[in-house]
């Protein structure tokens, strides 16, 4: 067992430090930081003296050893584009893309579990069919067309809803939420909606595959023959077993809720790390690319070993097995 | 392929003589589904490939283009002119033509990041089934690193670490990045794939046969490992196209894609994003109807030939 958790750890320590080193080689080669940052008209002094102060002039270990220091501090410089420190962005864009991720997510569940579940009861009936044909759209349909679409129909046609920003927010220390006032809300809807689409999809044909295989069972067979309710059938017994991988993908999935969020924050010009993600790639601004690197790689890694520490957790054959080695 | 020089025609030809086998091609016929989706498939690459020949105007051609004539709605509606059937952009460009041309744009970037993907990816998982214990589990982990991330999340990070290096890069550069920033991202599943096949091909005795009168590891991966391999690669690619046009299209509509001097799909919908507040519904939706259109048929293609080929779904 001990083995099993270290040998996941060493993997997530390499992955982090690849993704790290991958980050410092943007940081220091791509670009000269010392013409960045003094400018074409600076004398030779002013550029060895900077090249002094930013440890350019020391051997690469110990660059790379100072700037992962940093970067575990969360200190990845000042942004080529804003002029702002990157952390400081960061912190400041980090509440929106996660409201925005955790609400999606909810509505993935709350409308995927009951929509898989009803799929599967109904299978081979006309509603049941046309649902599934459903989430064939809603995986080959591109999330950003999605996100056109509701904008056209629910911003410009209709004018029921805004398509642009975030509203309103409340503001707690570092924290801003947008899900406190009404503005924020109606603002919420159809960008949460289109990013959760694709889970939403994902959810529903998992839940419906789930629910099929269980109700083969015998357990299921047993509980009938005792004379129970189908609502008690269903929901008491089928659906309880069904519910130990969804919640697994859907953790899982929480990293791609926040990872897809840059295309939504995109067409709604979400003010998320998304958004400044995007505008950091289009103009070439490496702190920003760099700490968002970073950042969401450890959001990947942290969920991907808690899922894999979780599944330990749950299932005793991977116990044996690791005693076995 | 030269067939004949294998050890093992009767297995190296079950994945072609599937195509072509009685079987498949009575599928095709009673599956309306793979029918209509290989008629909107096959119209979309005619008018893709031959766009300089069928399109009613150049839109690149800068001569050609009358700021009067722009903002038109496509012909059937008030204001419409025949002239432009589905309409016309802010710059009075013809959107039918820009669509055949952007679709060419599409599907050649999509059609070769797949093909570098499956270069890279039966490369790999060839060397991994075949040579085993480090480079294997080395190969394998690699694959656990890439899959754990989305695949538009490396594609984006490949294509700013590109541009960063070549802030200036000329238009042949830039679609070489986007080209290379897909093909990274796809080649894992491949991977995967062959890798599980040349697994269960190495022991066979075709192969240990070859190594006895001292074929060289290379020429046996080449000549007898890889024909056999090859089958569940086919019907991956077809549906890996979908999906690299899709993450085509997504970085193109982030900005991040194609140079703007050659639109695809995804610029046009990113140009008529910005217009479709004053009303102008048709410069982003014939686009993305296009680009909707053209991976669900695809998908659905490579649906029918998975369960196809597969016999024990049939």
């Amino acid at each position: 067992m001990l083995v099993f958790i270290l040998r996941r750890l060493v993997q997530a320590v390499v992955v982090m430090l690849s993704v790290a080193f991958i980050a410092f080689m943007l940081f220091q080669y791509v670009g000269d930081p010392v013409n960045n940052l003094l400018g074409q008209d600076a004398t030779e002094a002013q550029r060895i003296a900077l090249r002094k102060d930013l440890g350019l002039d020391q051997p690469f270990p110990v660059q790379f050893a100072r700037f992962a220091a940093n970067a575990v501090q969360g200190e990845f410089g000042i942004s080529l584009r804003q002029g702002r420190k990157v952390s400081a962005l960061i912190v400041e864009r980090f509440p929106a893309t996660l409201e925005l991720a955790l609400v999606a997510g909810l509505i993935a569940l709350l409308l995927g579990i009951p929509l898989g579940v009803y799929a599967a009861l109904r299978r081979g009936k006309a509603s049941a069919q046309l649902l599934m044909a459903g989430t064939l759209f809603g995986v080959s349909l591109p999330n950003f067309v999605i996100g056109i679409v509701l904008i056209w129909m629910f911003a410009v046609e209709l004018k029921w809803l805004p398509s642009f920003g975030r509203g309103d927010v409340v503001s707690f220390g570092a924290w801003t939420s947008g899900l406190l006032t009404r503005d924020g809300l109606l603002h919420l809807v159809l960008p949460a909606i289109t990013l959760s689409a694709f889970q939403l999809t994902l959810i529903m044909r998992l839940v419906r595959a789930e629910m099929l295989e269980v109700l083969r069972t015998d357990y299921i067979r047993f509980a009938r023959a005792r004379g129970l309710t189908d609502r008690s059938v269903y929901f008491g017994h089928a659906l309880k077993n069904t519910l130990v991988p969804v919640i697994t993908i859907t953790g899982l999935q929480l990293g791609s809720l926040i990872a897809f969020a840059i295309i939504t924050e995109q067409v709604f010009q979400w003010p998320g790390m998304g958004l400044l993600f995007i505008q950091a790639v289009q103009f070439a601004d490496i702190p920003v690319m760099a700490a968002y690197l970073c950042l969401i790689s450890l959001i990947f890694v942290v969920i991907n070993l808690g899922v894999d520490l979780l599944y330990f957790a749950v299932d005793p054959r991977l116990r044996v097995e690791g005693k076995a080695h | 392929m030269a067939v004949d020089a294998n050890p093992n025609p009767a297995a190296s030809v079950t994945a072609l003589r599937g195509f072509f086998d009685g079987d498949v091609w009575h599928s095709f016929r009673s599956s309306p589904v793979a029918i209509a989706a290989a008629v909107i498939a096959l119209i979309f690459f005619v008018c893709a490939l031959f766009a300089d020949v069928i399109a009613p105007h150049n839109p690149f051609d800068l001569a050609t283009l009358e700021l009067m004539d722009s903002l038109k709605p496509p012909a059937w509606i008030d204001g419409g002119e025949p002239k432009y059937l589905l309409g016309t952009d802010g710059q009075g460009r013809d959107i039918l033509s820009a669509l055949m041309y952007g679709a060419r744009i599409s599907l050649l970037v999509g059609v070769a990041s797949v093909l570098l993907s499956i270069v890279i990816g039966v490369g790999l998982g060839l060397l991994a089934g075949f040579v085993g214990g480090r480079t294997d589990a080395f190969i394998m982990r690699l694959c656990d690193v890439m899959l754990s991330f989305p695949s538009i999340l490396v594609a984006l990070m490949i294509s700013g670490v590109g541009r960063s290096l070549f802030p200036n890069a000329p238009d042949a550069l830039a679609f070489v990045v986007l080209v290379l920033a897909i093909a990274l991202t796809g080649w894992v599943q491949y991977a995967r794939t062959v890798r599980g096949s040349t697994l269960v091909e190495r022991n066979k005795e075709y192969v240990q046969a070859a190594r006895v009168i001292g074929v060289g590891p290379l020429r046996i991966m080449w000549r007898h490992v890889l024909p056999n391999v090859m089958g569940p690669v086919l019907v991956l690619a077809t549906i890996q196209i979908a999906s690299a046009i899709i993450t085509e299209a997504t970085l193109s509509f982030l900005g991040v894609g194609v140079p703007v001097t050659s639109p695809s799909l995804g610029t046009l919908i990113r140009n008529g994003n910005d217009t479709l507040f004053s009303g102008e519904w048709w410069i982003t939706a014939w686009p993305s109807l296009t680009l909707v259109l053209i991976t669900l048929s695809v998908n659905l293609l490579g649906d029918w030939l998975r369960d196809a080929l597969n016999p024990r779904l049939r």
